[in-house]
């Protein structure tokens, strides 16, 4: 497994909630993207971001280790719930807060606390 | 063309449900590459959400590997 691949795993595994989406958790340079934090703001989750538009490789490695093509991706206590589709009608049935309740109990619960991190080494 | 993209997204997924008992394909600015496509087939049902998304987008691999969709919604849904 690369360097990066294997950070973006243990970037997966050890955020609660984390959103890989073109551009920060304050600025989005994607519709798409910008649904999907949206929705998590709507439920009052807080997130960590990753932004993958600093490099290409962080694009393709992600999709090798989720089988998922597109971006934004965005994972639960390290499961991959969907994209900004999936999110925002999980986000509208009540079904991503059940979902936030089983894997993380009460640790999602801290609107506004948001974040981006990278994944991209630094040099 | 127009009309051109939006018909190779619903052949392709065409092939890959068959028994799809509704199946649309919006170009939705117009321009030919901001997508929204519904499938709803029996191939989906007893999966999850992000494994239904899966198929289609395997569905569609070629068109997203190509560049041709800039943006894809996808809303899917189990027959049974």
């Amino acid at each position: 497994m690369s360097e990066l691949r294997q950070r973006i795993k243990t970037t997966i595994e050890s955020e609660p909630v984390v959103a890989f989406v073109k551009g920060t958790h304050q600025q989005a340079y994607c519709g798409n993207s910008q649904r999907a934090m949206h929705a998590l703001r709507s439920v009052g989750a807080s997130f960590t971001a990753v932004d993958v538009l600093p490099d290409p490789a962080i694009r393709l490695e992600l999709s090798a280790l989720t089988s998922w093509p597109t971006i934004p991706q965005v994972f639960v206590g390290g499961e991959l719930i969907g994209g900004a589709d999936i999110v925002q009608e999980m986000a509208a049935s009540g079904e991503l807060e059940a979902k936030l309740d089983e894997k993380l109990g009460d640790r999602w619960r801290s609107p506004g606390a948001e974040k981006t991190v990278s994944v991209v080494a630094v040099v | 063309m127009v009309g051109t993209m939006s018909g190779r997204l619903e052949h392709l997924l065409r092939d890959a449900f068959p028994d799809a008992s509704e199946l649309s394909v919006v170009d939705r600015t117009g321009g030919g590459d901001h997508f929204h496509v519904t499938v709803v087939s029996r191939r989906f049902d007893g999966l999850s959400r992000v494994d239904q998304h899966r198929l289609v987008y395997e569905a569609l691999a070629s068109p997203l590997g190509d560049g041709s969709i800039h943006e894809l919604r996808i809303t899917t849904r189990g027959a049974a």
